[in-house]
């Protein structure tokens, strides 16, 4: 206190900032702490001892030496390539749809994004029903209207179970992405198509030379976002078929857990080890685009 | 002549859209009304619609239903632990980082991103068995952790975000006025942030109330999962009573729906934006 008083003004005013200084990295600190509690606790120790786990070399040998888990790998990237793609095209297709300048257009964007906004669960179940190739309301209303008195084995048959998920999938995630691409074309300016329309180009000729440059990189964005969400989509596999008939349709998402539930977590933590190197390339991507568009 | 033509094709796109998009939703809400009998016979509207599965429901008179007040308060109570619990979080670091430049802030940042980047579903064994040594197994304290872990990444990146976007003027004028780091938290930094706020408070909640796999893995006592575990149980049975279980289902739906529609504006702009920033 007493130096303080005595010091010259400029070297107060230097006290002063590095007692601020010191104060905010106190603050710095301490407000980071709850999170680097939770992160330290609930990720950085349990992907360690997942780490850990996951050096017994002979559950690799048993993992690739298991049918399920090779059949696993064809079906995650088959999954992966059909849901992202047939998503992406659904979702630019219709974000063209939504976009136009109308009453009931827009109040139908309000009903299409439900099922974004409902929970999964009751949702995937009630699929689940619908399909039931007994009882289900599809087959029932197939016989009803065209006499096929045994419909569809839509969660029975292997490639149709395959089929039905990729759909439900599909259904459930469409509304957030095609929002994101109407997003991106109301950013694209007016004047462009108006020019292009006066010069006599087509509607095609719009989206290929106008619409589509712009919306580039965000499809490309987005498609990577989505391909890792869709990598560790478990409702829609594991509440519809339950990786079923015959553990023939897991990915990679939700075959852990049926390892888990067999009792053998070794496999099951190795199976997600393997799965690393698709993930990792792909998060890592994402957060150098991410962090760097926040800058 | 080409506006009706204009009109016309937009209607014939809009009929599938719209089929697709309710279907399911349509389906549930009529086995919720419907008889077993109506039920079983797929029809595409009951031949008496019923209020019996709600009585049925409410009263929890059947097997899987049990525990149905008791699930569904447990869902509200990890939402809404979850969501004030990560809104404290990521508010503190989101300040920490963004205003007060705390040193390693921005690794904390891409560390958190990664996080928040890989699916969930990757890290359910490994939480699963740090649950196990934490002995916190079948308590609800352990999925409202779990799902604090998993909301925190993204809320502290969107609020971060925002904040980044609050002019530094405001922060030097009121160091100018003597105001130390807490003050500047209290009195400048959260009046200005509460939109955003209400949005990943949201966000934390939805994602804890829809949350399925942590809930079946964490918790196994039917007294302690929430409703969407309660839900699943029914697929322990192949011959389920399912117009009871899309019953649930549907009250189960509401909540979420509700504040969704209800903070639509906010949600799709907060959300999106902070989603897919290229």
């Amino acid at each position: 206190m007493t130096t303080a008083a005595m010091a010259p003004p400029a070297m107060a005013s230097s006290d002063a900032t590095s007692g601020q200084a010191r104060d905010r990295v106190f603050w710095g600190v301490l407000m980071l702490a709850p999170y680097l509690l939770v992160f330290a606790v609930m990720v950085v120790y349990p992907v360690a001892y997942g780490l850990w786990l996951g050096l017994n070399w002979q559950s690799y040998k048993a993992l690739f030496a298991d049918p399920i888990f090779v059949r696993t790998l064809v079906n995650t990237v088959v999954f992966l390539f059909i849901a992202v793609n047939l998503k992406f095209l659904m979702a630019l297709f219709l974000s063209g749809f939504f976009v136009q300048q109308r009453a009931w257009v827009r109040f139908m964007l309000v009903l299409f994004i439900l099922p974004w906004a409902v929970p999964s669960i009751p949702t995937i179940l009630s699929f689940r029903v619908m399909l039931n190739p007994e009882n289900g309301m599809i087959n029932q209303q197939l016989f009803h209207w065209f006499g096929i008195v045994e419909g569809p084995g839509w969660l029975t048959d292997p490639t149709l179970a395959f089929a039905s998920s990729i759909l439900v999938h599909i259904w459930k995630s469409l509304p957030f992405w095609t929002l994101i691409l109407v997003t991106g074309r109301l950013a694209i300016a007016q004047d462009l198509y108006e020019a292009a329309s006066v010069d006599g180009a087509n509607k095609w000729q719009q989206f290929r030379f106008i619409t589509w440059p712009s919306l580039a990189t965000l499809y490309v964005t987005s498609t990577l976002l989505s391909m890792i969400w869709t990598l560790g989509d478990f409702n829609s596999v594991y509440l519809l078929t339950g990786g079923g008939p015959g553990d023939l349709n897991h990915v990679l998402a939700t075959l852990g857990i049926r390892y888990m539930r067999n009792n053998n977590l070794d496999l099951g933590i190795a199976s997600i080890i393997c799965a690393m190197p698709l993930i990792l390339p792909m998060v890592w991507f994402m957060v150098k685009r991410l962090s760097k568009g926040a800058e | 002549m080409k506006k009706v033509l204009d009109e016309g094709k937009l209607i014939l796109i809009a009929i599938p859209v719209l089929i697709w998009t309710l279907l399911p939703i349509y389906h549930l809400f009529v086995l919720s009304i419907s008889t077993q009998e109506s039920m079983l016979a797929g029809r595409l509207w009951p031949e008496k619609p019923t209020l019996q599965n709600f009585q049925i429901v409410f009263n929890q008179q059947h097997y899987y239903l049990t525990n149905f007040w008791l699930q569904l308060f447990n869902s509200f109570l990890i939402a809404i632990a979850t969501g004030l619990l990560t809104l404290f979080i990521a508010t503190c670091a989101a300040f920490a980082i963004s205003r007060l430049k705390a040193p390693g802030g921005r690794s904390i940042m891409n560390f958190a991103l990664a996080t928040y980047l890989i699916p969930a579903a990757f890290l359910a064994i490994p939480m699963y068995k740090a649950m196990g040594t934490f002995g916190l197994l079948n308590t609800r304290i352990a999925l409202i952790l779990a799902m604090v872990a998993l909301a925190s990444p993204y809320a502290i990146w969107v609020l971060k975000q925002a904040s980044d976007k609050l002019p530094k003027e405001l922060d030097e004028a009121a160091i100018m006025d003597g105001a130390n780091s807490l003050q500047l938290f209290r009195l400048v930094y959260l009046p200005l942030m509460k939109p955003s706020m209400v949005v990943i408070g949201i966000y934390a909640l939805l994602l804890a109330w829809n949350e399925y796999l942590y809930a079946f893995l964490l918790l196994s006592s039917e007294r302690a999962v929430p409703l969407a575990v309660g839900l699943g149980l029914f697929l322990s049975a192949d011959d389920a009573p399912w117009n009871l279980l899309m019953t649930a289902g549907l009250i189960y739906a509401i909540p979420p729906a509700v504040i969704y529609y209800g903070f639509r504006k906010n949600m799709v702009s907060g959300l999106t934006a902070g989603a897919v920033k290229s």
